[in-house]
């Protein structure tokens, strides 16, 4: 395959097949999906599963999500696995304001995403009261299996862009809100010099 | 939308700073109330005076960081990398467990302190089944096969909670692949688990009364294929950490704690052992039938966290000695008590009889009856003591249900086994103490 | 009381002035608030070194519960379950702590370990440790109202609703 010299000459027909065209929203979707890191948010038992979904049998990394990150500053899925209690809701909180647009949030098993079996006073009932949550994980604790699969699902919104559609429309879930400022559109011609 | 706002309000929960403290919490949070030998009380104050309050740091760890384990929140204070003190700040995991406990029946108890120490579901368990038996009575009466089937099921339970153990103290440790090969292990056992109970973890199986359901087919070489498949694993880490002079550096002479001060601080379990006080309740106040098996009680002689990394890493040998002891004695029969009281009627019988049918549902709407009475109870869970105080007005829900929680009490040896050490080390030092947060705050 | 105690010397078994009962084979000392500190330090020169568990009951359901040796029963009871570590034994001690005056003495200057004990029994129960050198709340946040394990205090439960689900 030729060395393309100069575009502006050659024109695209000069790269034969070396490039695909997409929209760059696409590709920054796929690449988001695919490498989303999660923030190590393990609090109770289904930790435990979060970990051994990241370890040697399930191994998390084929979906990209092997690095765990413990700083919030540089993951993108907060996994929400345990029980949240009233004295840990704040700090979650926190945290959750501390990860980087964007962001999107796993609520793992039964206790986080409704409080489970504890309907007392100690636990808060449901995370979604205190972060927007993007997919609900099922089961005390999920098995690994779905809780890959609570991922996948995620991935999945998150290339269709079906999350930033709803959160727009809702005016994001607990009230948290993108800038929206607006962005001035230069068009860039390939080539121009 | 109500907005919460970040940080927590417990200030009063804080490590506070030098000035702000008075002498005697000052003396406490050093450990000095522990009775210290001269030295250690001529060092202490050495420590003190040489820090004045300038020079010193107070950093937080946690409750969200990587090599706590789980929600546990430190708070250190620093003279450059020296830890003059500490305090543990925890209950940011506390479910009210035992207030929910107060309000599910006998029956459903199981579930609700089998999410305690998640580590080690099925010791939980035991500790329950086995007070509410002793409240009805029927401790004497529980089937042979049951009682081995909770013997084999709680040493697979503290082999797999070991195995998990080396695998986050690799970790925590740099030593990653640990991580990894503690994990693969781990599996294999919760496969069985899977296999027997329906449930990975948090299982429920074992209850007042005997256990669930029978063993399922092949259960006996599932359990062969672990036990033959462990040994070389085990030898594989030993080559990987024991003898390994980096592993050593970082956990000898790290955390060391003496068997006076472990006891005055009531800490059980591996902690205790590694001080050389050879106290295993298995042995030392049997329970089960653990006084017709052989195994060895592993103790330590410098109180450090090699020990105890040495501690748990045999006892998972010897607990495979005893589980291959529990294979031979298995015997047939009845998994749970015979007795209408507590126990439903079989599957087959319900399509059959209404009284079956009504006695089932009854069982499980209304729960069974306890007598009125208050017992303790504890058994040797991976981490110690765990004991169970049941309080019983004679209804079918518990008065009052305590769980003594090993960790709860471990954890406050931390303070004593940091001082003086580096920070590096405090990681070292939370990793071999092993606790688990659900059990600390409950 | 005075007189029934003079009584209960004959009748039943004590234990540095405190009546023992076997609750279901495990040995249990009543001991009253006065008692309480020293016969924990009697029993721990006896050898029961290590204080295993220390908890606190309310038995506001249960106002007319019957203790015997002359015990009046009060709202709240204090249980502290020692070890003997050389002697293989355990032994519980059951102090009664009305609901007008919920301070007890500390056993923190015997049993360093029970300091947290403590301070899950205050947080728990609200029942004061006078002397504890932390009396803080160890499990709630340090501005919760009430103590949870208390029979007045309600578990919490917020109805179930199944709101808006197909049927
Ligand atoms: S959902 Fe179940 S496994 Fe997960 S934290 Fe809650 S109790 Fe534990």
């Amino acid at each position: 395959m030729g060395v393309v010299q100069n575009i502006a000459d050659d024109g695209l027909g000069g790269m034969d097949h070396n490039f695909v065209t997409a929209r760059i929203e696409d590709l920054v979707k796929w690449a988001r999906s695919r490498s989303s890191w999660g923030a190590s948010f393990g609090l109770a038992c289904c930790a435990i599963e979060m970990m051994g979904t990241g370890a040697s049998h399930y191994d998390l990394s084929r979906f990209g999500m092997e690095v765990f990150r413990a700083s919030p500053r540089q993951a993108d899925i907060m996994i929400v696995a345990g029980r949240v209690s009233q004295k840990m809701a704040p700090v979650l909180r926190q945290v959750y304001d501390q990860m980087m647009e964007p962001k999107w949030v796993i609520s793992m098993g039964v206790c986080a995403s409704s409080g489970g079996m504890f309907n007392n006073y100690a636990i808060v009932q449901g995370v979604d009261q205190i972060v927007p949550v993007d997919v609900y994980a099922p089961g005390c604790p999920p098995t690994p299996e779905t809780l890959i699969h609570a991922i996948e699902t995620l991935h999945q919104l998150i290339e269709d862009g079906e999350i930033m559609r709803r959160r727009v429309a809702n005016n994001g879930g607990a009230g948290v809100e993108l800038s929206s400022e607006p962005v001035a559109h230069t068009s860039v011609t390939i080539g121009s010099k | 939308m109500t907005i919460i706002s970040a940080g927590t309000a417990e200030g009063g929960q804080e490590l506070l700073s030098r000035s702000e403290l008075t002498a005697k919490e000052l003396l406490r949070e050093v450990g000095s109330v522990l009775r210290l030998s001269e030295t250690e009380a001529a060092l202490l104050a050495e420590v003190q005076t040489e820090a004045p309050e300038d020079q010193t740091m107070i950093i937080n760890m946690g409750p969200q960081h990587p090599s706590t384990h789980g929600v546990l929140r430190l708070m250190l204070e620093l003279q450059g990398e020296t830890v003059l003190r500490c305090k543990p700040i925890i209950g940011y995991l506390h479910t009210g467990m035992e207030k929910t406990g107060e309000s599910l029946t006998y029956m459903q108890g199981g579930t609700n302190v089998t999410r305690m120490d998640y580590l080690s579901p099925l010791n939980n368990e035991l500790v329950f089944s086995m007070a509410v038996e002793k409240l009805l009575g029927i401790d004497g009466d529980i089937p042979e096969r049951a009682v081995w089937m909770r013997m084999l099921l709680s040493e697979l339970n503290r082999m797999s909670s070991h195995l998990l153990f080396l695998a986050t103290n690799g970790m925590d440790l740099g030593a990653v692949s640990m991580m990894l090969y503690g994990w693969r292990e781990r599996e294999d056992v919760l496969r069985f688990f899977q296999k027997v109970t329906g449930l990975r973890m948090n299982h429920n199986f074992i209850r007042p009364g005997g256990v669930a359901a029978d063993l399922p087919a092949g259960w006996r070489d599932d359990v062969l294929a672990i036990l033959e498949g462990l040994p070389s694993r085990l030898e594989e880490y030993d080559i990987l950490m024991t003898g390994q002079p980096i592993w050593r550096e970082r956990l000898q002479g790290v955390g060391v704690i003496t068997a006076q001060e472990a006891i005055a601080l009531g800490a059980t379990g591996p902690i205790l052992r590694s001080t050389g006080v050879a106290w295993d309740l298995r042995r030392d106040m049997p329970y089960l039938h653990y006084d017709q098996v052989e195994f060895d009680v592993i103790v330590g002689q410098y109180g450090d966290a090699y020990d105890r990394y040495s501690i748990r890493f045999n006892e998972i040998r010897e607990s495979m000695r005893i589980v291959y002891q529990v294979l031979d004695c298995m015997p047939s029969g009845d998994f749970r008590i015979q007795n209408k009281k507590v126990t439903p009627p079989p599957r087959a019988r319900i399509d059959e009889s209404m009284e079956a049918l009504i006695h089932h549902f009854k069982i499980f709407t209304e729960g069974f009856k306890v007598p009125e009475g208050e017992v303790y109870v504890a058994i040797e869970s991976p981490r110690g003591e765990i004991g169970c105080y049941i309080v019983s007005d004679g209804s079918s829900n518990p008065y009052r249900m305590h769980v003594r929680a090993p960790s709860f009490v471990n954890i406050q040896t931390m303070p004593h086994m940091m001082r003086g050490g580096l920070v590096a080390d405090a990681v070292a030092v939370i990793s071999s103490v092993d606790p688990v947060l659900g059990e600390v705050d409950r | 009381m005075s007189d029934s105690a003079g009584t209960l010397e004959n009748a039943v078994e004590t234990q540095h002035g405190c009546p023992v009962q076997d609750s279901l084979g495990q040995r249990v000392l009543h001991a009253s608030r006065d008692q309480y500190v020293s016969v924990i330090k009697a029993l721990a020169d006896d050898g029961y070194e290590m204080c295993i568990d220390l908890t606190g009951v309310d038995y506001l359901e249960m106002p007319h519960r019957k203790i015997g040796f002359g015990i009046q029963p009060e709202r709240f009871e204090l249980v502290v379950n020692l070890l003997s570590l050389s002697q293989r034994q355990r032994i519980r001690v059951r102090v009664q702590v009305p609901a007008d005056d919920v301070t007890m003495p500390t056993l923190f200057d015997i049993h360093p370990g029970t300091e947290a004990h403590e301070r899950e029994t205050f947080d728990m129960f609200g029942i004061v440790f006078a002397g504890h050198p932390d009396m803080t709340r160890i499990l709630m946040p340090e501005d919760w109202d009430g103590h949870p394990l208390r029979k007045d205090y309600s578990q919490g439960s917020i109805p179930v609703q199944f709101k808006g689900a197909n049927s």
